[in-house]
């Protein structure tokens, strides 16, 4: 077996062991991108020389016997969150030459344990889409099956896991945008309680709604990761300050008891038929584990994605004001300073984004503000509070992650309204703050992946772990991986 | 102004807060350094950068808040003001809008001798932008070391009615923000600026006129020159059968007029909408009332207490608190002893003067609070006379010694002896037999001139009412 084939948790115990070296995890990890990076497109950089400098200090700090979780371990980044003296380009071709001159807290964090980058992820440019065809690069392929898009936006990341380019991810979750992608690749992915995990170096995108968390093989390494990152940090006015927990002491743990909520607004008629019948199946299964199912309601589901697009471009229209060619980015030829504006914009920026950022702007006119931004924070905070009664009842809420399995690259891309469908069941998730995660739960006729998610109560991802675990275990979806 | 109109003024005043470093990172905000060497990520703009709220700002905000009688929000919010100008790295400025730091509250000015009411409508904190820098047509710079810097904007209602109120409005802001020491109140360095919205009604309406903005107003002199031009301005559209338009006006100073910068319909929509960057901010009620203790005494309460404590003239009051510095000062030369209106009085002429001539402020007095208190007590005690003093004065501001010292040294001592004044007198009346007849005569002129000779014969040192009693005594 090839070591970039396995996890955090079977290499830590190698590496601990001095069985293999970071460099020789590395090389395995480099020589399958090397096979398979053109096919699947997963990475805007691939950080070869740093990976390499980087593996050799692990390698010290590991002969120092200094390593942690993360020393010499292959990570990939979102391409949305800042490395220093490294490009970070949002799949963007306005920040297309951008290097920061700062690390996000979460790099810093993994930075600080020695790991290894082994390449920024592409992305639908600025996080805006659910396929990676967004991205001003080029489309990301889903390892299971290249004519499909992994889905978005942190395709890149969840590709690049599915396929072995990397031990495990980071992504980024604005609408679902870290378990979407990790439900149609068949990987899993966490989005974090909002406020758990620091922004600070996070391309903004929606600044209410964005959260960085892991994009892995298995539940125990999303785990893992997640303590690594989260966290209170003062750069980030939003983070929350609470105490983390350790989460690991919770895989394991049986779940008998556990009320599983099943919402019956995310179980509606013309769903993907086999999508349905795998969810069904994994509800079963949790209950074969001595989970308890509950029938319950979130009354305001069918606002969410509407509520979604008018927040989320919203403040997406005023985070991205920045991008003007005046201190860095994209500067375009132009006669006078608001030529240079518009041109530099017009030229940067593709079309989904200019999309949403006129969306925002409209919504936040003067005349149209109460209509639009201020009735959607109040649809927010009902959608909020669908979640909070909706937890008097049940402990984690059970749901797909996607409404279908991977789609086809174009199959949806001249329709924005059918592309946003696709987070149907994950943006209410954000609306409302709480956790959520994506694991494997079944496959398609096609051998495509279905993702099963699991919503917790805010800052409880400890039961939302626990209980993905103990489905993981019992199942073997997991272990299987994309013939690539 | 012509008595059939009446102006209506509100003013809009930014005051950039005197914190160490930026509202919202790290750097410092000192004035004048090199260009873009006072920057960070965030405060360019970078991409994923976020915002802190520097606490100091928070606390000035509320100090001044509470000494402008506001009320202190429990629950206020940060909001963004989004529009495109390269000295606004991020495309929006960081500021409030629904939910301002404080709001209501009033300042008390001097109209007339007579104390007039200024009603505030709130106050709001916001980080300042950079600065644009153009050379030549080809090309800008951009200079992103005052962006960040942290404003209050605080905002009058439209309760001034003249450019004279609005000046006087101006300097007792002014005054206050300095005492709080919350602001330099510096014009020329722009610590302090003011908007002024202008409109004009005739007399007796209520009904307010249409309003003008004006901006770029960048010193005391100016907010007088600006308005009063604006006022004239738009009485003679008024008086030529015009209306006024709702617009903003650049006060040009070098022309002495303000010109149309965008009418109404040209304004900007702002799209304010709060900032999810940045958490409500959350004033405790306790930590309100630790700050309000914690306020220094402000100028109108010393004022007052200058007229009841130390039986100053209003006129003496008013002076001496103006500056704290000068108020401490002149509390220390009372607190060594010295009679609180000779001090006012020494103070307000002789010690003023010298400081003014030599470009100094009081912080830099080479005269200490005591010392000044020595002097006056040896004019009290009749060792020197008033005369003397001015002289052992300008020795001590030369030298920094104390007054006995220089009494002493040149032996400026006060000769009250009548018997020496009697002899010098006796002397100085045989030489001038002319004179002391035309003085017996009734010529009261000479009595000066006897004075005056006695003075010069003794170098000064002639107690003067004994010299005067000793002159009435030979004539009689």
């Amino acid at each position: 077996m090839k070591l970039n084939e396995l996890t955090i948790t079977e290499l830590r115990t190698l590496l601990d062991n001095r069985e293999v070296s970071a460099q020789d995890v590395l090389r395995d990890v480099q020589g399958r991108i090397d096979e398979v990076e053109e096919q699947v497109k997963a990475y805007v950089t691939v950080t070869r020389d740093e990976a390499l400098t980087m593996a050799k200090q692990a390698d010290e700090t590991l002969a120092a016997q200094k390593g942690s979780l993360l020393t010499g371990i292959p990570i990939a980044v979102k391409d949305n969150m800042c490395t220093k003296g490294i490009r970070t380009t949002c799949s963007s071709k306005i920040l297309a030459n951008f290097i920061p001159p700062y690390e996000s807290t979460v790099t810093a964090k993994l930075l600080d344990q020695k790991y290894v980058l082994t390449g920024k992820t592409n992305l639908d440019e600025f996080a805006m889409g659910s396929s990676t065809e967004n991205s001003g690069f080029h489309t990301s392929r889903n390892p299971w099956n290249l004519q499909c898009v992994p889905g978005g936006s942190s395709g890149g990341s969840a590709a690049a896991v599915a396929a072995n380019e990397c031990i495990a991810a980071l992504g980024s979750d604005t609408g679902g945008s870290i378990r979407q992608p990790a439900a149609l690749c068949g990987v899993v992915g966490l989005k974090p309680t909002y406020g758990l995990v620091s922004r600070y170096g996070l391309v903004a995108f929606a600044s209410s709604l964005d959260q960085i968390g892991p994009i892995t093989k298995n539940v125990r390494d999303a785990a893992l990761l997640l303590n690594l990152i989260a966290g209170h940090d003062p750069l980030d006015s939003t983070s929350a300050p609470v105490d983390v927990p350790d989460y690991a002491p919770y895989l394991g743990k049986e779940i008998k008891g556990l009320k599983v909520g099943i919402p019956k607004e995310y179980f509606i008629d013309g769903m993907h038929p086999e999508i349905d019948q795998s969810v069904r199946d994994a509800i079963r299964q949790l209950e074969s584990l001595g989970a308890v199912p509950v029938e319950v309601s979130l009354p305001h589901t069918g606002y969410a994605v509407a509520t979604y697009y008018i927040l989320a471009t919203s403040e997406a229209s005023s985070n991205l004001g920045r991008y003007d060619g005046v201190r860095y980015g994209h500067r375009a030829k132009s006669k006078d300073l608001i030529d240079m504006y518009m041109q530099s914009r017009s030229e940067g920026f593709g079309p989904e984004v200019k999309r949403r950022i006129m969306l925002g702007t409209y919504a936040l006119s003067a005349g149209y503000y109460d209509a639009y931004y201020k009735k959607g924070q109040q649809v927010r905070t009902l959608i909020k509070q669908d979640f909070e009664k909706a937890f008097e009842q049940c402990d984690v809420i059970a749901t797909p992650t996607s409404p279908s399995p991977a789609f086809g690259i174009g199959e949806k891309a001249t329709d924005p309204l059918q592309m946003y469908l696709s987070d149907i069941f994950t943006i209410s998730v954000n609306l409302a703050g709480v956790p959520a995660i994506s694991l494997p739960c079944g496959f398609t006729g096609d051998n495509l992946p279905i993702g099963l998610q699991i919503i917790g109560k805010s800052f409880d991802e400890a039961t939302v772990l626990q209980a993905a675990y103990a489905f993981e275990q019992s199942t073997s979806w997991h272990t299987r991986r994309a013939s690539l | 102004m012509s008595t059939k109109y009446e102006a209506v003024i509100g003013l809009e005043v930014h005051a950039q807060m005197k914190t160490a470093t930026k509202i919202f990172c790290g750097c410092p905000t000192t004035f004048g350094a090199e260009p873009n060497s006072q920057t960070c990520p965030v405060c360019c703009g970078m991409p994923g950068v976020l915002p802190v709220l520097n606490r100091k700002a928070l606390e000035f905000a509320v100090k001044t808040g509470l000494a402008l009688n506001c009320r202190i929000s429990p629950y206020s919010r940060f909001a963004r003001k989004n529009y495109f100008y390269p000295d606004l790295p991020k495309a929006y400025q960081i500021s409030q809008y629904e939910l301002p730091i404080c709001e209501g509250g009033w300042v008390d000015i001097m109209v007339d001798g007579q104390t007039k009411r200024i009603g505030l409508t709130r106050i709001h904190m916001e980080e300042d932008a950079g600065k644009n820098i153009h050379e030549g047509t080809a090309y800008s710079f951009v200079d992103l070391n005052r962006a960040g810097t942290p404003l209050m904007e605080i905002v009058s209602e439209p309760d001034l009615r003249s450019p004279q109120e609005a000046a006087a409005y101006m300097r007792k802001l002014r005054t206050i923000l300095r005492y709080l020491g919350v602001c330099d109140g510096n014009m020329e360095e722009g610590s302090l600026r003011c908007d002024a919205n202008v409109s004009v009604r005739p007399a007796g309406q209520k009904e307010f006129g249409t309003r003008a903005e004006l901006k770029n107003i960048n010193s005391f002199r100016f907010v007088e020159k600006a308005i009063e031009y604006e006022i004239a301005r738009q009485i003679r559209v008024l008086e030529e059968g015009g209306k006024v338009i709702q617009e903003t006006r650049l006060w040009d100073s070098a022309a002495g007029v303000t010109q149309s910068m965008r009418s109404k319909e040209e304004a900007h929509d702002y799209r304010y909408f709060p900032d999810p960057d940045l958490t409500p901010i959350i004033v405790d009620r306790s930590w309100v009332d630790t700050l309000k203790a914690s306020l220094p005494e402000l100028p109108d309460a010393k004022q007052e207490r200058y007229k009841t404590v130390f039986g100053l003239p209003e006129a003496d009051a008013e002076q001496l608190t103006a500056e704290l510095p000068v108020a401490t000062w002149f509390e220390q030369v009372v607190g060594a002893g010295a009679q609180p209106k000779a001090a006012a009085n020494w103070m307000m002429t002789e010690l003023m003067k010298y400081l003014n001539d030599d470009n100094r402020t009081i912080d830099d007095c080479p005269i200490q609070p005591a010392q000044l208190a020595g002097l006056l007590t040896l004019i009290d005690k009749g060792t020197i006379s008033g005369k003397i003093a001015k002289t052992v004065f300008e020795e001590m501001y030369a030298t920094g010694k104390d007054a006995a010292a220089i009494v002493k040294e040149k032996g400026l001592v006060q000769i009250s002896d009548s018997g020496a004044i009697e002899q010098a007198l006796d002397e100085i009346l045989a030489r001038h037999p002319a004179e002391l007849e035309r003085l017996k005569a009734g010529d009261e002129k000479l009595v000066g001139f006897f004075v005056g000779q006695l003075m010069k014969a003794m170098r000064g040192k002639a107690n003067p009412q004994i010299a005067n009693e000793l002159l009435r005594k030979k004539l009689n």
